[in-house]
C-alpha cells in the first residue's frame, strides 16, 4: 500500500481509448456526413490497437513501476 | 483561457496524477469475485446475444437479399403525396375480415405501409401488410411478415422465444454483463500494474496468452461493450416502460369521453395528418396508429412525429387526433426516460453510420466473443493457477523477464 498507484501507466491508454470510442459512438449519432467519417476513424483506432498489439513480437514488460 | 492552453494545462495536470492504490488487496479479491460470478451468470446468454447479434447488424442487407422489394417510381422528393385513405380502403377491400391497424411511412424510400390486423394487440404474424408508392398511390406488394430467419434470430436475441419472461431474463443478463464490465475494469488495474499496456506474450504458456488477450481486448472494447450492454438492457425493458407511460397518461385524456357513445363518423387519415403537420411545423409524420383500445386510444388516431435533424429524427412525439371532431391533443412529449431510450436505441444496433459503422460493430462484436471465451477458459483452467495468486505470480514473472531483457531484445530483432 506504500507504493503510489501508477494510474496513468495502468489506465492512461485505456482512458484515451475510452474517450475516442465515446466520441466515435456519439458523433455519428448526433451528426451526419463528416461526423460519420470521424466516427469511423475514431472507432477504428481501438480495433487497430488490438491488431497492432497482437501482431507485433512480444516485448518483455517494462520493469519500471 | 484559450482552448489550446486549456488542453496543454490539463495534460500537464494529468501527467502528475498519482493515486495511492485506491482499493485494498481485500477489496480487489472481492471485486474479482464479483467479476467472476457476474460474468459466469451471463456468459451463455452473452455468447448467444453476440452470435445472433452479428447477422442482426446487417439485417437491412440480408433482408434485401432474402426479400427483394418492389421499388417505388422514381420521383422528385417534393412531388405531391398520394391519398392515404385510398390506400387504406384498398387494403380493407383486400382483407375484409381485418381492420386497419397502422400506417407507416418508410424512412428510406417513398413507400407507405398499411398494416391490417384482426385485433388491437396483434402478434407480428397476425398482421397483413400492403405497401404503396407514396407519390403515385400505386399498390406495390403485400410482403409476408414474421416468417424470415432473421425474425427468429431477433426473437431469440431479445426474448429467447419466451415473450415478456424472456425479455426480463435478457434485461437481467445485460445488467449482469454491465456489472462484469465494471468489476473487470476495477480488477484490471491491480493485474496490469506491473505490465505494459497491451502486453501480449505470444510465446508464453496458453494460460498467460489467454490472460493477456482477455485483458487487452477487454479494456480496448470496454466503452463499446458498456454502451451496447446498457442500451441492450434499456431496449429489452422498453415495452413495459411504454406500457407504463400509456397507463399513466391515457386515463386523463380519455376521462372527458366517459359515457359518450363510440364514434360513428371517422375523420380521414389524410385530414388528421395534415392537421398535425400544421400544428407541428418542425416535424414530419412517421406513423399513424388507428383507434386502438390497448396500444393507443379507442377514440383517436395516434400520430407519431419525428424531427428533421439527425438527433431530433430519433425523438418521436405522439399527437392524438379525435377521430370525430379532429381536435388535437398534443402531449408534452415523452418523459425523459422514454426520450433517453429513443435516442440511445441506435447505439445498440450500430445502424446509424452507414456500412463502415456496421462493419466496425461486427468487429467489436467478434472481439467481445474472444473476451468472453478467453474469460471462460481462464475460469476452467483455474486449477493450474488460482487467480487469487495471480498477482504474486505476475510479480515473479515480471522480475524473471526483466532479467532476460537483453536476450529477448536480440530475439525480437
Amino acid at each position: 500500500m506504500s507504493h503510489p498507484f501508477p494510474f496513468r501507466k495502468v489506465y492512461g491508454a485505456a482512458t484515451l481509448i475510452a474517450v475516442l470510442t465515446l466520441f466515435g459512438l456519439l458523433s455519428a449519432l448526433l451528426g451526419d456526413g463528416v461526423w460519420d467519417a470521424l466516427s469511423w476513424i475514431t472507432l477504428t483506432i481501438p480495433l487497430a490497437v488490438i491488431g497492432w498489439k497482437c501482431s507485433r513480437p512480444s516485448k518483455t514488460p517494462s520493469s519500471r513501476v | 483561457m484559450p482552448p489550446a492552453a486549456f488542453i496543454v494545462c490539463s495534460l500537464k495536470r494529468y501527467r502528475m496524477v498519482t493515486i495511492h492504490n485506491p482499493i485494498s488487496p481485500k477489496a480487489v479479491r472481492a471485486w474479482y469475485r464479483v467479476h467472476k460470478w457476474s460474468s459466469l451468470i451471463c456468459a451463455i446468454f452473452l455468447l448467444m446475444a453476440c452470435i445472433t447479434g452479428l447477422p442482426l447488424v446487417f439485417h437491412d442487407e440480408i433482408n434485401a437479399i432474402l426479400q427483394p422489394h418492389v421499388a417505388p417510381a422514381s420521383m422528385p422528393s417534393e412531388a405531391p403525396m398520394a391519398n392515404v385513405d385510398q390506400m387504406v380502403s384498398e387494403a380493407q377491400a383486400r382483407f375484409p375480415s381485418l381492420h386497419p391497424y397502422d400506417v407507416y411511412w418508410d424512412d428510406d424510400e417513398p413507400r407507405v405501409f398499411v398494416y391490417m390486423s384482426p385485433s388491437d394487440e396483434p402478434k407480428n404474424s397476425d398482421l397483413r401488410t400492403m405497401v404503396f408508392d407514396a407519390h403515385t398511390g400505386k399498390f406495390l406488394e403485400s410482403p409476408k411478415l414474421g416468417g424470415t430467419v432473421l425474425t427468429l434470430i431477433f426473437r431469440l436475441h431479445t426474448e429467447l422465444f419466451l415473450g415478456l419472461t424472456g425479455e426480463v431474463v435478457m434485461a437481467v443478463m445485460a445488467l449482469s454483463f454491465v456489472l462484469s464490465l465494471v468489476s473487470g475494469t476495477l480488477v484490471y488495474g491491480p493485474f496490469m500494474r506491473r505490465l505494459r499496456f497491451g502486453t501480449y506474450r505470444r510465446e508464453a504458456a496458453p494460460r498467460t496468452r489467454w490472460f493477456d488477450l482477455h485483458n487487452l481486448l477487454g479494456i480496448v472494447t470496454l466503452t463499446w461493450a458498456l454502451v451496447v450492454g446498457a442500451t441492450g438492457a434499456m431496449n429489452t425493458i422498453s415495452t413495459p416502460l411504454f406500457a407504463m407511460w400509456r397507463s399513466q397518461t391515457m386515463p386523463q385524456i380519455l376521462a372527458p369521453y366517459q359515457g359518450k357513445p363510440m364514434p360513428r363518423h371517422f375523420l380521414s387519415v389524410d385530414a388528421a395528418v395534415k392537421e398535425v403537420s400544421v400544428a407541428l411545423p418542425w416535424a414530419e409524420q412517421s406513423a399513424v396508429l388507428f383507434p386502438n383500445a390497448v396500444l393507443g386510444s379507442p377514440r383517436h388516431y395516434l400520430v407519431w412525429n419525428k424531427g428533421k435533424t439527425p438527433i431530433t429524427s430519433r425523438l418521436l412525439t405522439p399527437v392524438l387526433v379525435d377521430v370525430e371532431t379532429g381536435r388535437l391533443t398534443v402531449s408534452k412529449g415523452l418523459p425523459w426516460y422514454l426520450r433517453t431510450l429513443e435516442v440511445s436505441r441506435p447505439l445498440h444496433f450500430g445502424d446509424y453510420g452507414g456500412m463502415p459503422l456496421k462493419i466496425i460493430w461486427a468487429l467489436f462484436d467478434l472481439a467481445l466473443i474472444v473476451v468472453l471465451l478467453s474469460g471462460v477458459y481462464l475460469w476452467l483452467s483455474r486449477h493450474k493457477a488460482p487467480v487469487e495468486k495471480e498477482l504474486d505470480r505476475l510479480v515473479r514473472l515480471e522480475k524473471l523477464e526483466a532479467e532476460q531483457t537483453p536476450a529477448a531484445g536480440v530475439l525480437a530483432r
